[in-house]
């Protein structure tokens, strides 16, 4: 199944991204041939088996329930574009 | 003083703890080193000579100690995993700006052991690449030619470590960015079992397949860091909650490899890989044999499929991990956005580059509603077969023996125009990362029409680096060392 700039605009905009034109095009192109190169998946027999997501086969451990320092204020705000020194400040919501 | 850089780690260590070096004598050595190799392989994205030499020097005041494994020893870092109050950029513009405020977990063990952090490497951004042409920042080239690429991502680590700039290398592979830029540059380089060494503080790529490992000279210099960096965190839930062996201790006593089955999959061995590196891993495995090992044919029959179904895994965590990029928080941020969605997207869209805005797409579109099924949950099923191979072979043998890469380090600007031919260079690297077990590329001899060097991997069974440490040294000390390289 082709794609189209027009598809992959909406994918970009679900991903919170905005791609010229030319952009658009040349993902559409690519996007194309990395996607049917995948499909070749469509071949192997995966009837009743169970999907793997993760390489992990331990339990996940528990901690002791002991309060930890963690981190201040200031060094969570200080990689912050912009704050007012107490939150982290973006344009107007509401 | 003589040249102390060209030592190994180990080599230089003992020189160390004898005091015959002091720790400022091997830092400043290794800062020369940087200073006049940097201008030719641009391996590094940020250094502190200032902050390095302090370190140094708070060390030999407090003279050596046998219980810090690596006391006084220089390495560098890819700029992936986090170190406190140095530059993290993971290869982006978007994290330019931003300066951790903690160590990574494998970082704190690091200094814990004494080693001295000299700076940070370049990488592909993100870590998405196979030959470190993809960082926003710079291009590195090969120690052994400067019109080659020095293998990817972790190509900074592996050019710094075999242009002498430090004796050990921090690296991540996702799908062979430690193992693959190991073979390019003739270094040893082990991916560990994903659970071995914590993940806190690495910025993440694919959240199922990332580890961090060290990239070193030699196999002893390999397991004197991974004995330093593995081990449980509680910080990382996904870390392993088991010990941690010794493992120089269990390379010491390594002479021969009598006892040892080593197994050759046909997928590794057959079509698609460059005759020299065919002959130079044969030539390898025949040495194995004369030092006792016995060879078996295995198979890993869901080879072909490997490549789709790692870039669906990947290319889909990677577009929900790279979410947290938002330009709120830290990063980029799109002075001109005037609403809450403008500044995600225009802060997006100009900080990250464009092999990381294709993965992110392509991501997006496997997990969207209607493809899901037919791309990521069939990806995930493919994977347990991949995994069930190994599996299955492993009951044949105790490594798994193959060549890293189909050919050895390309010329730079040759693949970086077709990704899609990039993304299938990684055949033999990723099936390991998608079956969660450990691997090691060590260097075998230099190509006989390429003379770059070619590079060959050993897997083992989950956590049992032992294994495939222990052949590569035995293996090592055999075959004839490589020279220095001479491009520099």
């Amino acid at each position: 199944m082709p794609i189209s700039s027009e598809d992959a605009a909406k994918v970009a905009k679900l991903a919170r991204l905005r791609l010229d034109d030319d952009k658009l095009e040349r993902f559409a192109g690519q996007m194309d041939g990395i996607l049917a190169y995948m499909e070749t998946l469509g071949s192997v027999d995966t009837a009743g088996v169970e999907p793997l997501y993760s390489p992990v086969t331990h339990e996940t451990p528990m901690r002791a329930d002991v309060a930890s320092k963690g981190c201040s204020r200031d060094q969570i705000l200080a990689n912050a574009p912009a704050t007012d020194g107490q939150f982290f400040i973006v344009p107007k919501i509401v | 003083m003589s040249d102390i850089t060209t030592l190994s780690l180990t080599e230089v260590r003992a020189k160390l703890a004898r005091k015959e070096l002091s720790a400022v004598e091997a830092t400043s050595a290794c800062l020369a080193r940087i200073e006049a190799t940097e201008p030719k392989i641009n391996a590094l994205l940020h250094y502190d000579a200032e902050a390095a030499l302090a370190a140094a020097k708070a060390l030999d005041a407090a003279g050596p100690d046998p219980d810090q494994r690596l006391w006084g020893v220089p390495v560098l870092i890819k700029d992936a995993i986090c170190v406190k109050d140095a530059p993290t950029t993971c290869g982006s513009k978007i994290l330019e700006n931003f300066t951790p405020f903690y160590d990574a977990s494998c970082i704190e063990k690091m200094r814990a052991a004494g080693a001295v952090i000299l700076g940070k490497a370049n990488m592909d951004e993100f870590a998405m690449g196979s030959s470190t042409e993809n960082s926003a920042y710079k291009v590195t080239a090969n120690p052994w030619d400067l019109g080659k690429v020095p293998g990817g991502s972790s190509g900074g680590s592996a050019a710094a470590v075999a242009a002498g700039q430090c004796f050990a290398a921090l690296g991540t592979d996702t799908g062979g960015s430690i193992r693959q830029p190991a073979a390019f540059c003739g270094t040893v380089g082990i991916k560990p079992t994903y659970g071995r060494v914590s993940r806190y503080g690495l910025v993440a790529y694919g959240s199922s397949l990332d580890q961090i490992g060290p990239l070193t000279r030699t196999a002893d210099d390999a397991a004197a860091v991974l004995s330093v960096i593995a081990g449980h965190d509680p910080k990382d839930s996904t870390s392993a909650p088991r010990d941690v062996p010794d493992f120089e201790a269990i390379l010491a006593g390594a002479a021969d490899l009598a006892g040892l089955t080593i197994g050759l999959p046909d997928e590794y061995w057959g079509e698609g890989v460059d005759a020299e590196v065919r002959d130079a891993c044969r030539a390898a495995v025949d040495t194995a044999k004369s030092l006792g090992a016995k060879v078996v044919p295995v198979s890993l029959p869901h080879t072909p499929y490997a490549v789709a179904t790692y870039y669906i895994v990947a290319m889909a965590e990677a577009s929900s991990n790279l979410a947290r990029f938002d330009g709120v928080r830290y990063g980029y941020r799109a002075p001109e956005a005037q609403s809450l969605e403008e500044l995600y997207e225009l802060s997006r869209s100009k900080g990250f580059g464009p092999e990381v805005q294709r993965r992110i797409v392509i991501g997006a579109y496997v997990l969207s509603a209607g493809y899901y099924d037919a791309y990521y949950r069939k990806a995930a099923q493919v994977r347990r077969l991949i995994r069930q191979d190994f599996l299955a072979a492993f009951e044949k043998c105790d490594v798994i023996c193959g060549p890293t890469s189909p050919f050895a380090a390309f010329t730079i600007g040759q693949m970086s125009d077709d990704p899609l031919q990039m993304y299938l260079s990684d055949i033999f690297t990723i099936s390991l990362n998608l079956a969660g077990l450990p691997g090691l590329s060590m260097p075998v001899g230099l190509g006989a029409s390429s003379t770059m060097p070619i590079g060959m991997q050993l897997f083992g069974r989950a956590f049992d680096e032992a294994a495939i440490l222990r052949t590569a040294k035995v293996l090592g000390n055999a075959l004839p060392p490589l020279p220095q390289p001479t491009a520099m």
